[in-house]
């Protein structure tokens, strides 16, 4: 497909040099070699601040290809900013075709959810991270954590978890709900509602998550297993809902709950907007560039 | 009684530049036994312990644990992994800051709970029952399970510490001044429950103090340490009744009469 817009600037395919995209690649090999371990990766300065998603941005730019059909969501929809932009860059720079539609995409880039359309083989999942060391908020020293990792002493992860039930009476955690991968590594999700984490456990697809500001790339590889930590006598949850979408009437997806007027009436919609547009029946098709 | 000490001491010696810390010094413990370590600030007793408890690396010398699953092993030739493991098992470290050895954001059942996790607990009510009984047996109120150790008192932190430490049945616990701080009648309760747990629980202990009282109390053998050098050790009646040592002579004549 001739496309003129990738030579029109200074920029090599896909914006990062070659160099960088050899590293990145390698890094992302390691991280799939090693389901779960954060690889540290030399970051490069990206068109976009820390945390819009820089880390997501460089493991894509590093395994697109031109026959790609890229799709990007944040926070489960297409059409918000952060989703605009970044898909626009990748048309822009890369020249792939981009959708909306989770079926379509060979590849996706996410920020805070996971498509409630089930992957596929073949599909890869790109997740934005801004905090990629699950310990982080218990442990503060990085060659603390490191060891912590390389040892597989995660007591002080249950220990959390005790701490929210003694306080809260149940697992308080709902978004970013720790896992632990292939029965070796605890790893962050990145912020995907606890909702999401079952939908991570022996996916058909590639799940590769990038840490921009941290420099970390870790990756999830098809069928592994994915548990969510918990007590025996207080099994993992995820959330419900008593409502359905006002939109699509679906009962099983994610649902945002949004308030419609000032006296606080509140109506509840499907957070995934290809999900809902799909089961409305109407799909709106290609976004426009 | 078992023929092979719990714990084997040999020359162990640590620097710190030209400074000599600990020189030397060659000991067994044996199971069921208190040693104390007693001699004045700067004596090197806290970085012997440290070199005992795996937490520094002597420049010279071993330190061999009869460890229960696996026989004697020496404690610095062993790696990272099985240190740790060790010493979150079978070994209980018992702080004089109890701040150090406490997780002070977290609750004190999660305190106590949190080496149960660590090999692998993972029922909350289990957890929680065993915390509770553990907080009854070092005379803190139930009703403080959920209560953080920020709002406990200092008798009650250490208190706090040293059921952290015991709750994976240790065969060997290491306590650095673990009544230092502390007023006496509070000193007095904490004697009182370490004897009663170490007698109870056929614990083996090390134990560092420069009172003189508590190790009468707590300790079968005395080592006196000056300079980093061992200068007497023998049992603690006989070296506290009897000093042979002119330093030890003048450290039990140091005691203020009340």
């Amino acid at each position: 497909m001739p496309d003129t817009s990738v030579h029109e600037g200074a920029y090599n395919y896909a914006y990062l040099d070659e160099q960088t995209k050899r590293m990145i690649r390698r890094a992302i090999l390691k991280a799939v070699a090693v389901p779960g371990y954060q690889v540290p990766f030399g970051g490069r300065e990206m068109p976009l601040p820390y945390g819009w998603g820089t880390g997501g941005i460089q493991v894509t730019a590093a395994i697109i290809g031109r026959d790609d059909t890229l799709k990007v969501i944040d926070q489960g929809a297409d059409d918000t900013t952060n989703a605009v932009s970044i898909r626009r860059f990748f048309a822009r720079v890369a020249g792939v075709a981009t959708t909306t539609r989770t079926e379509e995409a060979s590849l996706i880039q996410t920020r805070h959810r996971v498509p409630e359309t089930p992957l596929r083989e073949g599909q890869i999942l790109v997740f934005q991270v801004p905090i990629p060391e699950p310990l982080r908020m218990l442990e503060p020293r990085e060659t603390e954590t490191r060891t912590l990792h390389a040892l597989s002493e995660y007591g002080v992860m249950q220990v959390s978890l005790y701490e929210s039930i003694a306080r809260h009476g149940r697992i308080s955690k709902s978004y970013n709900y720790p896992v632990m991968v292939n029965g070796r590594y605890i790893m962050s999700p990145s912020p995907i509602p606890k909702f999401d984490n079952p939908k991570l456990d022996r996916s058909p697809a590639l799940q590769l998550y990038g840490a921009g500001r941290e420099k970390r790339i870790y990756a999830v590889p098809p069928y592994t297993p994915v548990k969510s930590l918990d007590f025996d006598d207080h099994p993992f949850e995820i959330e419900t809902w008593s409502e359905c979408c006002a939109f699509c009437g679906s009962k099983e997806s994610f649902l945002d709950e949004m308030i419609v007027d000032d006296a606080g009436k509140r109506m509840f919609v499907c957070s995934d907007t290809d999900w809902c547009q799909e089961r409305q029946g109407h799909h709106q098709g290609q976004p426009s560039k | 009684m078992s023929t092979v000490p719990l714990l084997q001491a040999r020359d162990v010696t640590k620097h710190f530049g030209g400074r000599i810390a600990c020189r030397d010094v060659s000991f067994d413990l044996w199971p069921g036994e208190v040693l104390g370590v007693v001699g004045e600030s700067g004596s090197g007793k806290t970085t012997l312990l440290n070199c005992l408890a795996g937490r520094m690396t002597p420049d010279a010398g071993s330190v061999g644990y009869a460890s229960a699953p696996s026989g004697v092993v020496d404690i610095h030739g062993l790696s990272e992994a099985r240190r740790r493991l060790l010493t979150r098992t079978e070994w209980g470290f018992v702080n004089q800051d109890a701040r150090e050895g406490l997780r002070m954001g977290v609750s004190a059942g999660a305190n106590i709970g949190e080496r149960l996790m660590a090999i692998g607990a993972r029922h909350y009510g289990d957890i929680r029952g065993v915390a509770a009984d553990w907080l009854d047996q070092v005379e803190i109120e139930p009703d403080r399970l959920d209560d953080r150790p920020t709002t406990f008192s200092g008798g009650m932190r250490q208190r706090l510490q040293i059921a952290r430490n015991l709750v994976s049945n240790p065969r060997l616990v290491f306590m650095d001044e673990p009544t230092g701080g502390l007023d006496v009648s509070v000193q007095a309760r904490i004697l009182d429950l370490l004897r009663g747990l170490v007698t109870n629980l056929n614990l083996s202990a090390v134990l560092v103090t420069h009172d003189l009282g508590v190790a009468r109390l707590l300790t079968h053998r005395l080592m006196v340490m000056q300079g980093g050098r061992v200068v007497e050790d023998g049992l603690t009646d006989q070296v506290l009744d009897d000093p042979r040592h002119a330093y030890t002579q003048m450290l039990v004549s140091s005691i203020l009469p009340v």
